[in-house]
C-alpha cells in the first residue's frame, strides 16, 4: 500500500481551508454534469487565483466549446513569484483537492489528459505527488473508463519546469512542455484555441483549481457570500517578511492592508508589496486599501517592510531579479528592465536628474503597454509604485525645490 | 508530366496562426474592421499588418519578415486595439471580430520611439563605419522616428567577441537586435537549425551549439541569415581588401568570373528595380576595376552538363546494362556548395548519390589555372581567381583543402553581389551607366544554358536540353526550349520526360521515362532526402538540389533585401536574358567544344577532366566534437 506523506491540517479557512474528503467534488460534478457545473461555475463568480484574474468559467466555456479531438487541462504549479508559497501548502496538505479540480475540469472541457506543471524547486515533493496518483488510478480515479457510464477517461502526468520564472507565464508554460526555450507566444490566438500542440488547452493556477470542488459541492452562490461583489470567494495569501506570524492565510477578498496586518502582527510597517515582485508597493497611507482585483490584486504574494528597511534597496532587489527573470525575447521587457535597472544604480549613487527619472517611469509605462507578456508588463510596476509612494525616502533633501517628482 | 505540391508549415508556426477560411463568402469569411476612421472588410485571420499593407497604412517593422513566420519580439509595430487592455502587435494579431484599431496614437508613438530607443542603447558602433550603413533597418527606423539622441544611453563597449572563424559568415552579436530573423531562417527556412538564441534576460543572444565558433558547427555557410539580418550583425566574410592588393600588384594577373545570378541582382545595389540584368555593363565596369580577363562562368556551367550528364548517362548504362547495383540512382547535382556541405553533415550516408563533378566555379577556377594559363602563357603562379558568386558557401568551397587540382589553389577569393557592388562603388563608378561589353575569350560568351543555373531547375532544364538530345537525337519536346516543369517556385517538383527513338549508341534507353526531381532551400532538400531513404525516390534519375531559397539568385550572397517577389523578378531577368541569346544549349556552346578538342582531349569524364573538374566529399555528419 502507497503511503503519501500528507501533512496533518491544522489549517482552517472558510473556502479551501474547510473540510473535504476526497473524490466529494468529483462526485459531485457527475451528478450535476457539463452544463451545471458551467453554470455553477459561472454564478460563482471564480476568477484566475496565479494573479490575472481571468474568469474561470469563461476560459472552461471557451475549451468545451471548441471542436478538437484533443484537449488538455494545465495545472499551473510553477509557483515563481517571489514571496508566494500558497501552492505548495495546496500541494502538500490538500492534493486532493487540486488533482479533484484537474479531473473535474477534464471532465467539463472534454480533456483525456491532465498535466500538473510543477516548478523544478519542488522536485521533493514530485515522489509524494506521484505516489497520490498511483492512489487514485489504483482506486480507479485516474484512468480509463473512471465513472460507469460515463464514457469518461483521465489521467495526469507530472512535468517538472526547469527554474525559469518566466515559464508560470501560461503560453511560456506550454513552450516549455513541448521542450522549447520557455518563452511567451503571441496572444491572441489563445490557449483556450491553439495550446499544448496547438490543441485546446486551459491552464489554471493550483488554487483555482482547488477552489472547483468546494464551488460545486457548496454551490456558487455560497462562494459569492464569501468575498466582494468583484472578488467572489476566499483567496490563500502567502504572508512573508516583517512580521510575527508569517504563513499561508485563508481570507474573504475584501480584507484590507491593516485587518491583515493585525492579524500577523506587524509592527511599525513602512510598505507592504502586493502580488510580488510584479505587484505594487502601498505606503502606510494606502493601508486602508481592500485585497480584491478591483482595487489592490495580488496572485497571493503579501510582503511586510517595517521602518527598518531601505526601499531603494528593495528595489533594487526586485529590479535584478527581472533582469535576470526576463527571457529575453522581446524589446521592452530585456533593455527596459535593464534600464531600470541602471535607474535605481544611478539613485543610489546620487547621479540623477528628475527628468531621467520622469524619463523611466514613461519607459515603464511603455513596458506595462507594449511588453510581450505579463512579466514584461508587470515588471515595472514596483518602480513606479515605490519611486512614487516613497519619494521622501529615496529622493529625500534632492527633491525640495523640484516640482516635476 | 506530373507536378507534385508539398506543403510545409514551419512547427513553431502552427500552433500561432489563425488559418484563413477557404471560402471567404461564407458568413463570417470576411470581418470588418476599423484602422484610424477607415472602414475595410478582411478576410478572417488577417494580420492587423497585413490589412495595413493593403490599405497604405504604414507600419514600422523589425523582426517581421516576408519570408519567415511571425515572431512578434521586437515590438516595433505596436497598435492600439479598442478594448484591449495592452498594445498589440499588427504583425500577429489576427482579426477575427470586428475591432477598431488606431496605429499612431499617442501611445502607440511612444511605446514605438521607447523600443527604438532601447535598441539603439544596445546597439554598439556607429552607422558611418557599418556595411549596413544607408541599407539597415534600425537606422531606417531611426530615421523615421526621428531619433536625434540616445536616451537610454548607447553601449561604449562590446560585450561580444566578433566570431569570424567561417570562411563565409561572420557574426558581431554586438550588432544583433535579437529580431531572431536568423534563427528562424535556420531553423525554420533552412531547418539547418545551427542558430538559436541561448541564455535568458539581458544575457539573451543569438549562439550556436555550446556558443561554439561558426566553423565548428554544422552551419552550411548558405548565407540566408545574412540576407534577412535587419543590421550588420551579420556579414559575409569580405575578401575585397585582398583582391584591391592584387589588382594593384602589376605581377599579378587578376582573373573573375562572373555567375549569372549576380548580374541579375546587382542593380538593386545600385537603386534599380529588381528584374533586370546588367551583364554587359558589369564586365565594362569590371575591367575599369583593373580586371586583366572578364569570364563567364556559364561556360564552366556548360562543362558541368557536360560531366555531369555523362556522369549520369554512365551511370544510367551502368545499372541499366551492366546491371551493376553498386550505382547510386538519382543522382544528385553538386553546384550548390551550400546543399553540398548540408548533404554531408546530415546525410553523410548518401553521399554516393552526389555527382562528383565539381561546381562550375570551381572548374573554371581549375581551368584557368591549368588550360587557360598555358593559352596565355602566364605562370599559373601569377593568376588571381576571383570568382563574383552571389552565395556565401562560395566563400567556404574554394577554401576547401582538396580544390587544389590545378597545383594552385583553385579559386583564390569568392565575392558576393554585395562586395562586387562595394568595388565597383569605391572604384567611382555607376554601374547602370556603363557601355556593355562582352566576355574575354578563349571561353567567350556562354550558352542560354549556363544562364539559367541561377534559378532553381536551372541545372535540371539545362542537363534534360542536352541529355534528351545526345540520347534522341532530337530536341527536347518542349516549345522553344522551355521546360515549364523545371520552372517556379514550388518546393518540390517532379516531372519526366520520355525517350524515344534514341540513337544507336543510348538504345539501352529506349522506351525510359527519365523522371527528375528539383528542389530548393535545404528545408526541402530534406524532404527529398527522407523520400529517398524511404524508397520513394528509386524510380528517379536525376535529381537537382539548390540550397538557397529560389536557387543561386536568392542565394546568402545577393543583395539586401530579399523576398519572394524579388526573387521572382530575379528569376525573371535571367529567364529573359537567357530566351534572347543564340546559342542555348550546353553541347552546342563552341568554346566548351574548343576545351574538349585542344585540353581534355579523353572527353568528358576522361582521365583529365576527373582530375581538374571533378571532386570527392567529407563525411561529416551531424555530431560535432
Amino acid at each position: 500500500m502507497i503511503k503519501t506523506e500528507t501533512l496533518s491540517k491544522k489549517r482552517s479557512g472558510p473556502v479551501l481551508f474547510s473540510e473535504y474528503k476526497q473524490g466529494e467534488g468529483v462526485k459531485k460534478a457527475l451528478e450535476l454534469g457539463r452544463e451545471n457545473i458551467l453554470f455553477e461555475l459561472k454564478s460563482s463568480g471564480l476568477k484566475g487565483r496565479g494573479g490575472a484574474g481571468f474568469p474561470t468559467a469563461t476560459k472552461w466555456m471557451l475549451t468545451a466549446a471548441s471542436n478538437s479531438d484533443k484537449k488538455f487541462i494545465v495545472c499551473n504549479a510553477d509557483e515563481g513569484e517571489p514571496g508566494t508559497f500558497k501552492d505548495r501548502v495546496l500541494l502538500l496538505e490538500y492534493p486532493e483537492l487540486v488533482f479533484d479540480g484537474m479531473i473535474i475540469a477534464g471532465y467539463t472541457i472534454g480533456a483525456k489528459n491532465g498535466i500538473l506543471y510543477l516548478r523544478g524547486e519542488y522536485e521533493y515533493m514530485l515522489k509524494s505527488l506521484e505516489d497520490y496518483l498511483e492512489l487514485l488510478r489504483m482506486d480507479n480515479l485516474l484512468g480509463e473508463n473512471i465513472f460507469a457510464g460515463k464514457d469518461f477517461t483521465f489521467d495526469i502526468t507530472i512535468r517538472l519546469g526547469s527554474g525559469a520564472y518566466v515559464c508560470g507565464e501560461e503560453t511560456a508554460l506550454i513552450e516549455s512542455l513541448e521542450g522549447y526555450r520557455g518563452e511567451p507566444r503571441n496572444r491572441p490566438p489563445y490557449p483556450v484555441n491553439t495550446g499544448f500542440l496547438g490543441h485546446p488547452t486551459v491552464v489554471n493556477n493550483v488554487e483555482t483549481l482547488a477552489s472547483v470542488p468546494h464551488i460545486l459541492i457548496k454551490g456558487g452562490d455560497w462562494f459569492r457570500t464569501h468575498g466582494t461583489d468583484k472578488s467572489t470567494g476566499s483567496k490563500l495569501f502567502s504572508i512573508s517578511g516583517d512580521c510575527k506570524k508569517p504563513g499561508v492565510y485563508e481570507l474573504p477578498w475584501g480584507t484590507s492592508i491593516n485587518e491583515l496586518l493585525n492579524l500577523v502582527e506587524a509592527k511599525n510597517t513602512k510598505a507592504v508589496q502586493v502580488g510580488g515582485a510584479s505587484g505594487i508597493c502601498l505606503p502606510k497611507s494606502q493601508f486602508n486599501r481592500v485585497l480584491g482585483y478591483e482595487d489592490a490584486a495580488t496572485g497571493g504574494s503579501i510582503m511586510i517592510f517595517n521602518e527598518s528597511r531601505n526601499m531603494l534597496k528593495i528595489l533594487k532587489n526586485f529590479m535584478e531579479f527581472f533582469v535576470e527573470e526576463s527571457c529575453g525575447q522581446c524589446t521592452p521587457c530585456r533593455i527596459g528592465n535593464i534600464k531600470l535597472l541602471e535607474g535605481v544604480e544611478r539613485i543610489e549613487k546620487d547621479d540623477f536628474t528628475f527628468s531621467y527619472i520622469n524619463n523611466l517611469k514613461e519607459l515603464g509605462r511603455t513596458m506595462q503597454a507594449a511588453s510581450k507578456c505579463g512579466l514584461g508588463q508587470s515588471s515595472p510596476n514596483s518602480f513606479i509604485s515605490i519611486l512614487d509612494n516613497f519619494k521622501d525616502e529615496i529622493f529625500g533633501a534632492k527633491r525640495k525645490g523640484e516640482k516635476n517628482v | 508530366m506530373s507536378k507534385r505540391e508539398y506543403e510545409r508549415i514551419p512547427v513553431s508556426q502552427q500552433a500561432h496562426v489563425v488559418s484563413k477560411p477557404k471560402d471567404l463568402t461564407a458568413i463570417g469569411g470576411m470581418v470588418s474592421v476599423q484602422i484610424n476612421e477607415k472602414k475595410i472588410t478582411v478576410p478572417l485571420g488577417t494580420t492587423i499588418l497585413e490589412a495595413c499593407q493593403l490599405n497604405q497604412i504604414h507600419i514600422p517593422t523589425l523582426c517581421h519578415h516576408p519570408d519567415l513566420c511571425i515572431a512578434g519580439v521586437c515590438r516595433v509595430c505596436v497598435v492600439e486595439v479598442e478594448k484591449m487592455r495592452t498594445l498589440q502587435t499588427a504583425c500577429s494579431f489576427p482579426i477575427t471580430s470586428p475591432i477598431k484599431i488606431n496605429t499612431s496614437t499617442q501611445m502607440v508613438r511612444k511605446a514605438r520611439r521607447h523600443i527604438i530607443d532601447l535598441l539603439l542603447s544596445e546597439h554598439y558602433g556607429e552607422c558611418y563605419s557599418c556595411f549596413r550603413n544607408g541599407n539597415c533597418e534600425l537606422q531606417n527606423l531611426a530615421k523615421e522616428f526621428g531619433v536625434d539622441n540616445y536616451t537610454f544611453g548607447h553601449v561604449k563597449t562590446q560585450r561580444y567577441e566578433v566570431d569570424s572563424s567561417s570562411a563565409a559568415v561572420i557574426r558581431d552579436m554586438n550588432k544583433c537586435v535579437l529580431c531572431k530573423r536568423c534563427v528562424r531562417t535556420c531553423i525554420d527556412l533552412q531547418e539547418v537549425g545551427v542558430l538559436e538564441a541561448v541564455k535568458r534576460g539581458h544575457e539573451t543572444h543569438v549562439g550556436t551549439f555550446l556558443d561554439k565558433p561558426l566553423a565548428e558547427v554544422i552551419c552550411i555557410n548558405c548565407g540566408q541569415c545574412i540576407n534577412r539580418c535587419p543590421t550588420s550583425a551579420l556579414r559575409a566574410n569580405d575578401p575585397s581588401d585582398e583582391i584591391w592588393a592584387a589588382i594593384d600588384n602589376p605581377k599579378k594577373h587578376v582573373v573573375i568570373q562572373t555567375a549569372p545570378s549576380p548580374r541579375a541582382a546587382i542593380g538593386e545595389e545600385f537603386g534599380k528595380e529588381a528584374g533586370k540584368s546588367f551583364t554587359g555593363e558589369l564586365n565594362t565596369a569590371l575591367r575599369r576595376i583593373g580586371f586583366d580577363r572578364v569570364f563567364d562562368t556559364n561556360f564552366t556551367a556548360d562543362l558541368t552538363i557536360m560531366e555531369e550528364g555523362t556522369e549520369l548517362l554512365t551511370r544510367l548504362k551502368k545499372a541499366i546494362v551492366e546491371k551493376d547495383e553498386s550505382v547510386k540512382l538519382p543522382q544528385f547535382t553538386s553546384c550548390s556548395p551550400g546543399w553540398v556541405k548540408y548533404i554531408e553533415h546530415f546525410y553523410p550516408e548518401f553521399l554516393d548519390y552526389l555527382s562528383s563533378a565539381k561546381s562550375p566555379q570551381q572548374m573554371f577556377g581549375a581551368l584557368i589555372k591549368t588550360f587557360y594559363a598555358q593559352e596565355a602563357k602566364i605562370d599559373p603562379a601569377d593568376i588571381v581567381t576571383v570568382a563574383l558568386m552571389p552565395c556565401a558557401a562560395k566563400k567556404f568551397e574554394c577554401n576547401r583543402p582538396e580544390m587544389c587540382d590545378s597545383g594552385f589553389k583553385d579559386v583564390d577569393y569568392g565575392l558576393t553581389t554585395r562586395e562586387m557592388a562595394k568595388m565597383i562603388r569605391e572604384a567611382g563608378i555607376y554601374l547602370p551607366e556603363m557601355p556593355k561589353s562582352h566576355f574575354d575569350d578563349p571561353f567567350g560568351d556562354a550558352s542560354g544554358a549556363g544562364l539559367i543555373f541561377g534559378a532553381t531547375g536551372g541545372v535540371m532544364e539545362a542537363a534534360l536540353r542536352t541529355a534528351y538530345e545526345l540520347v534522341t537525337g532530337r530536341e527536347v519536346p518542349f516549345e522553344n526550349l522551355v521546360i515549364e516543369p523545371c520552372r517556379g517556385f514550388e518546393g518540390v517538383k517532379q516531372a519526366s520526360v520520355k525517350l524515344e527513338n534514341c540513337v544507336e549508341q543510348y538504345k539501352f534507353l529506349e522506351g525510359v521515362d527519365l523522371k527528375f526531381v528539383v528542389a530548393h532551400g535545404t528545408a526541402n532538400a530534406k524532404i527529398v532526402m527522407e523520400m529517398l531513404k524511404k524508397g520513394e525516390l528509386n524510380d528517379v534519375h536525376f535529381v537537382e538540389i539548390m540550397a538557397c531559397p529560389g536557387g543561386c539568385l536568392g542565394g546568402g550572397g545577393q543583395p539586401i533585401p530579399t523576398s519572394n517577389v524579388i526573387r521572382e523578378k530575379r528569376a525573371q531577368a535571367i529567364y529573359e536574358e537567357e530566351a534572347s541569346l543564340p546559342i542555348r544549349k550546353s553541347h552546342e556552346n563552341p568554346h566548351v567544344n574548343y576545351v574538349y578538342e585542344k585540353f581534355l582531349t579523353d572527353g568528358p569524364c576522361g582521365k583529365l577532366s576527373h582530375k581538374l573538374l571533378h571532386t570527392h566529399y567529407v563525411k561529416r555528419g551531424k555530431y560535432i566534437s
